[in-house]
């Protein structure tokens, strides 16, 4: 293995590792008390061969203001949303974080805490994992959900998962205008548990076309918004699935202002949590929502907090229903997750209180507005139109009248970011740009990138 | 507790957000009515100095390695550098959009390029993605690798998963979620793989075998190679559980011991911080006969230029919305490079040596099941400790002294386990008031049960009723009884 | 004797009470007491036919999982549908109130394996 940062020239002297508290002395010490006379005997029980062949990395210890350096440099051959002005989404949005947020998450008594199995040391964790629950049943509808799962793909996964312990039939219909890398996820999952996806195609309006909608489904999901960004009419679907679960993949900030899948008979409902509050951060570490119904709670996925009382009656929130986890029903679990996202689900959930009620309604209008504001402009531009004549939220998609890669790498030359058109041509949607609009683009921002669009 | 649905809901607060600069059209016009929410979610409207208030004081009532001794076995609950916590906010960090192209966002590339270097090396593997997000999700990733290489040798009658009965219960469950079946192999007397009981048990329906090294007795398996060896006869597959990295980074190396698949938890190993309960971090690395089947997209390096690599036919898919949780990998990438090789060895040197340090005292007050050199953990009993004394306890009376209990009740193998690691960040000074608190729980266990089975006294709350919060859960705050 | 001595029992501690071919059945005292408060079980529903040693019911605890398995072959005929709403009526009175299932079996001589009372607690006794 060769050493890949450059190496440290200065000689160091042997101190030792910042982060180890014991000195020379109270190693000695501990060693008379274990009986051995060297640091090496404690190994002893490491067979010789495997420690012959023994390679270290060729990594010479760095200063923390030499790891810094390197960690900044680093970061500067990201020339990305630095300077830009950022159209891109596909499920990954760029939202303003309230300051608050990371002075929360940043307190250690949260963020070097584990899991918490320890309940009475773990009230703050544990009261935040209620709240948290509470805020994804108030956006979605659902009675139950999860503390999280790793991201909206996974728990995609994990949902469709439920539904076949459910309904017992191995075969999920899964809309086609689902972002690729939720479907991608889904694919692996099912394959290893034998499960059958079919995909289901959308009308001229962007939409589930479920005319033909397939039998001996354990479930059907849906998008909403969707990859081109429409808004679909849930009314009406789950009365056509027979015994099959509803799944619906959302987007939590279109919640702010669209009905909630719940009132729709949705029965599992799933969204990647990282428009609140939570930095793109190159995908991940994000949030993964999962919300369903209370009849539902014994199949379901992942950890929950509930409320209960202390032995004088005090309120207070423990972990519940864990037979339904690995670490006690082992083969027969739910779900294998152990470790989640749990600091994602406390920025969320702070992001959430952070707005409350009136201003997440304000925010998603923000974004509704400005996006189509956006659209009407691109749109009155000569051979550009909707691809899909349909509501949309802050995301949609345009036919455009020449080749999108070139208007692309044009808008890539002045600092303005879109998606990559081939995500929506290998959604069968060719010649078309998605754009995404947050609260965060202004309105000259909005101009600006029209009267490019104007001059391709 | 209060949560923030205890204060007034009714209450708009301004100022976040800027005014709309676009001519409003109204949501009535821009969305149908039937598309449209007709109530509000009940999110209460707090001041900012509420909402912080509320906030820090809830932060109060828990308990974080900052805080203090947090001994949770099999959890490694090390220092997390601070440096580590800024590097990830980086804005060129923080900011980077998943789908951007390529040459927006070397900077991320080239360190999840590096990151999959080092991890390599430190397995002493071939390759490793990096998109599983928490350990379980490595070891599910492992097992999916494990059902496509047999798979594509047209064994498929290869089903069955052997682990030892005092494997982490995430090992059968993920076994069972890739579609395998899940043969638990009792463990000896020695608490290690005894290997008739292994040879018994191999057969051409083994696809592959699930170790953990050190394992959860914190014993190292001894005869490793013979194990590896055995099952690799029998045309089987070896898994490595990496949550017990701790006890041999920067000595050995999985692979070395015949590892197939091996994963990591960053979260553990190499010190990002647990979150109460993630983000964590889970690579899988693989010998080079499972390289192919690895998660798509790799992160390959063309002359100076790193890219995503699609093309790859036999591979198991995505097992992660992007490329596995950046954020996290880079604290890790971070802490690798401030400690180096020669600070390696000394986590698994004094991580070791805190550990039998802390056996070697504990053992003259509390049982010791299986006793021999441990690694970084060990496991005592609580059992006939006093009357009526449970490990939980014995857990929540350590609360009172002011520690984090360690993990009770796990392996299964042992009764009242009282599972404790104390990881290389510890002082001697700390181990030894941990002692102290630990013998003089043992004497009030004896001379006054009533103090452990009523604590914790001095926590934030006293024992909580789970019999209550499992009989009728209340999962989401009761608006209605307000 | 804690374990009454009109029942026969199985050493997965299920306890049988045979009249005719019905067959009631239920778990021990012992099993209820090493479970802990019973939070949950999940009992089969009317009709479904199950054969001697396949799962029955779950008795679940906050920290464990039981299995109750069928002690006999035969058809589930009646539930005990009041433990959905009280499970802890298993650990206040496992041998009565606390009855999970009764069966119509097929093979009587299945019961011929049981053990009577004393043997159960002998069993117990040598752990």
């Amino acid at each position: 293995m060769t050493p890949l940062a450059t190496n440290s020239t200065s000689p160091r002297v042997n101190l030792k590792m910042r982060y180890i508290a014991n000195t020379g002395a109270d190693r000695r010490a501990m060693l008379a008390a274990i009986g051995l006379s060297s640091l090496e005997e404690l190994f002893h029980d490491i067979p010789q061969e495997v420690k012959d062949r023994f390679q270290p990395l060729e990594l010479t210890v760095r200063s923390e203001m030499e790891v810094a350096q390197v960690l900044k440099e680093l970061s500067t051959l990201n020339s990305c949303q630095q300077s830009s002005i950022s159209f891109l989404g596909g499920g990954v949005y760029d939202h303003y974080i309230p300051s608050v947020v990371s002075h929360i998450t940043s307190r250690s008594e949260f963020y070097t805490a584990y899991t918490p199995y320890q309940p009475e040391l773990s009230q703050g964790t544990l009261t935040t994992m209620f709240e948290f629950q509470t805020l994804i049943c108030e956006l979605t509808g659902m009675e139950v959900a999860n503390a999280s799962i790793y991201d909206g793909a996974s728990a995609l996964a994990e949902g469709v998962l439920m539904a076949k312990r459910i309904v017992g039939k191995g075969r999920v219909a899964a809309a086609q205008s689902l972002f690729p890398h939720y479907r991608r996820v889904l694919d692996t999952y099912c394959w290893a548990a034998g499960i059958e996806v079919i995909e289901i195609p959308y009308t001229n309006a962007g939409a589930c076309d479920l005319t033909a909608l397939p039998q001996d489904l354990s479930s059907l999901v849906v998008q909403i918004p969707n990859a081109f960004g429409v808004i679909e009419e849930l009314k009406g679907v789950k009365e056509r699935l027979a015994d099959a679960l509803l799944i619906v993949v959302t987007n939590p900030i279109s919640l702010g202002i669209l009905a909630p899948p719940g009132q729709f008979g949705a029965d599992i409902v799933i969204g990647e949590g990282q428009p609140l509050g939570i930095p793109a951060s190159f995908g991940g570490p994000f949030l993964g929502l999962f919300a369903t119904r209370e009849r539902y709670l014994r199949q379901m996925p992942g950890r929950l907090t509930a409320q209960t009382v202390d032995t004088e009656g005090k309120i207070g929130y423990t972990m519940a229903i864990q037979t339904r986890e690995q670490h006690i029903r082992r083969e027969r679990a739910t779900s294998n997750i152990c470790t989640n996202s749990q600091l994602c689900a406390l920025a969320a959930t702070v992001y959430l209180a952070s707005l409350g009620a009136d201003g997440l309604h304000e925010l998603a209008t923000l974004n509704l507005e400005k996006a189509h504001y956006l659209a009407q402009r691109i749109t009155a531009l000569p051979g550009y139109r909707l691809a899909f004549e349909a509501p949309f939220f802050n995301e949609f998609a345009v036919r455009v009248p020449t080749d999108p890669q070139a208007i692309r790498a044009r808008l890539k030359e002045e600092r303005i970011l879109l998606d990559d058109p081939r995500f929506l041509s290998a959604l069968g949607a060719p010649n078309t740009l998605r754009f995404a609009v947050t609260e965060k683009r202004t309105k000259d921002e909005l101009d600006r990138l029209v009267e490019l669009l104007e001059v391709i | 507790m209060n949560t923030i649905f205890d204060h007034k809901l009714a209450k708009g607060v301004g100022g976040l957000l800027p005014a709309l600069d676009v001519p409003e059209q109204g949501i009535e016009k821009l969305i149908p009515s039937s598309l449209r929410r007709t109530h509000a979610p009940r999110i209460p409207n707090l001041s900012e100095p509420e909402l912080v208030r509320h906030y820090t004081q809830l932060s109060k009532v828990n308990y974080g390695i900052d805080d203090g001794f947090y001994p949770l076995g099999s959890c490694t609950m090390k220092y997390n550098p601070k440096i580590n916590e800024d590097l990830a906010r980086l804005p060129g960090f923080a900011n980077a959009h998943p789908l951007a192209d390529e040459d927006l966002i070397q900077g991320s590339l080239k360190l999840l390029y590096e990151a999959s270097r080092y991890l390599c090396g430190i397995a002493g593997l071939a390759e490793v993605t990096l998109q599983p997000a928490a350990g379980a999700h490595g070891e599910l990733c492992g097992m999916f690798l494990v059902k496509r290489y047999f798979e594509e040798r047209g064994e498929e009658k290869r089903k069955r998963i052997l682990l030892p009965d005092s494997a982490h219960g995430t090992n059968p469950s993920s076994a069972t979620t890739a579609g395998f079946s899940a043969t638990e192999i009792p463990s000896g007397k020695d608490g290690m793989i005894n290997l008739a009981t292994l040879e018994e048990a191999l057969d051409d329906t083994v696809a592959a075998i699930m170790l953990t090294v050190p394992n959860t007795l914190g014993i190292f398996e001894e005869r490793v190679l013979e194990v590896t060896e055995m099952v690799h006869a029998a045309g089987g597959l070896c898994y490595f559980d990496g949550a017990n990295l701790n006890a041999f980074l920067g000595r050995a190396r999985p692979g070395d011991m015949g590892a197939d698949i091996f994963h990591f938890n960053l979260h553990k190993t190499l010190s990002t911080p647990h979150g109460g309960g993630g983000p964590g971090s889970g690579p899988v690395a693989v010998a080079q006969s499972l390289v192919d089947f690895l998660p798509v997209p790799r992160i390959v390096k063309d002359e100076n230029r790193y890219r995503l690599d699609w093309n790859s036919p036999h591979s198991i898919g995505c097992i992660h919305s992007f490329y596995g949780n950046f954020g996290v990998i880079l604290k890790a990438y971070a802490y690798l490079l401030l400690l180096g090789d020669t600070g390696l060895r000394e986590v698994s040197e004094n991580a070791v040596l805190n550990a039998n340090y802390l056996q070697e005292s504990l053992k003259q007050t509390y049982p010791l099941p299986y006793e021999r050199l441990c690694k970084h953990e060990f496991v005592l009993s609580g059992k006939g400790l006093g009357e009526g004394i449970s490990a939980l306890d014995i857990a929540k009376r350590l609360i009172d002294y002011g520690f984090h209990p360690p993990t009770i009740y796990f392996p299964l193998i042992v009764p009242e386990a009282l599972m404790i690691e104390p990881t290389e960040c510890e002082g001697k000074e700390t181990l030894d008031s941990f002692i102290e608190a630990m013998e003089r729980i043992a004497v009030e266990a004896k001379e006054n049960p009533r103090l452990l089975h009523e604590a914790p006294q001095y926590a934030p709350v006293r024992r909580l009723d789970q019999t209550r919060a499992a009989r009728q859960p209340i999962l989401t705050y009761p608006f209605d009884e307000r | 004797m804690t374990h009454p001595t009109q029942f026969r029992y199985t050493k997965e501690h299920e306890w049988v009470d045979l009249e005719g071919n019905h067959a009631k059945v239920g778990i021990t005292e012992h099993a209820q007491g090493e479970l802990g408060d019973i939070v949950f079980v999940e009992l089969p529903t009317v009709g479904t036919a199950v054969k001697k040693g396949e799962n029955l019911a779950t008795v679940e605890s906050i920290k464990a999982v039981g299995d109750v398995y069928a002690p006999m072959s035969g058809t589930v005929v009646e539930v005990n549908t009041q433990l959905e709403s009280s499970p802890e009526t298993i650990n206040q009175d496992p041998h009565g109130a606390g009855w999970l299932v009764t069966l119509e079996v097929s093979d009587l001589s299945e019961a011929d394996s049981f053990l009577d009372a004393p043997s159960y607690e002998q069993y117990l006794a040598e752990g």
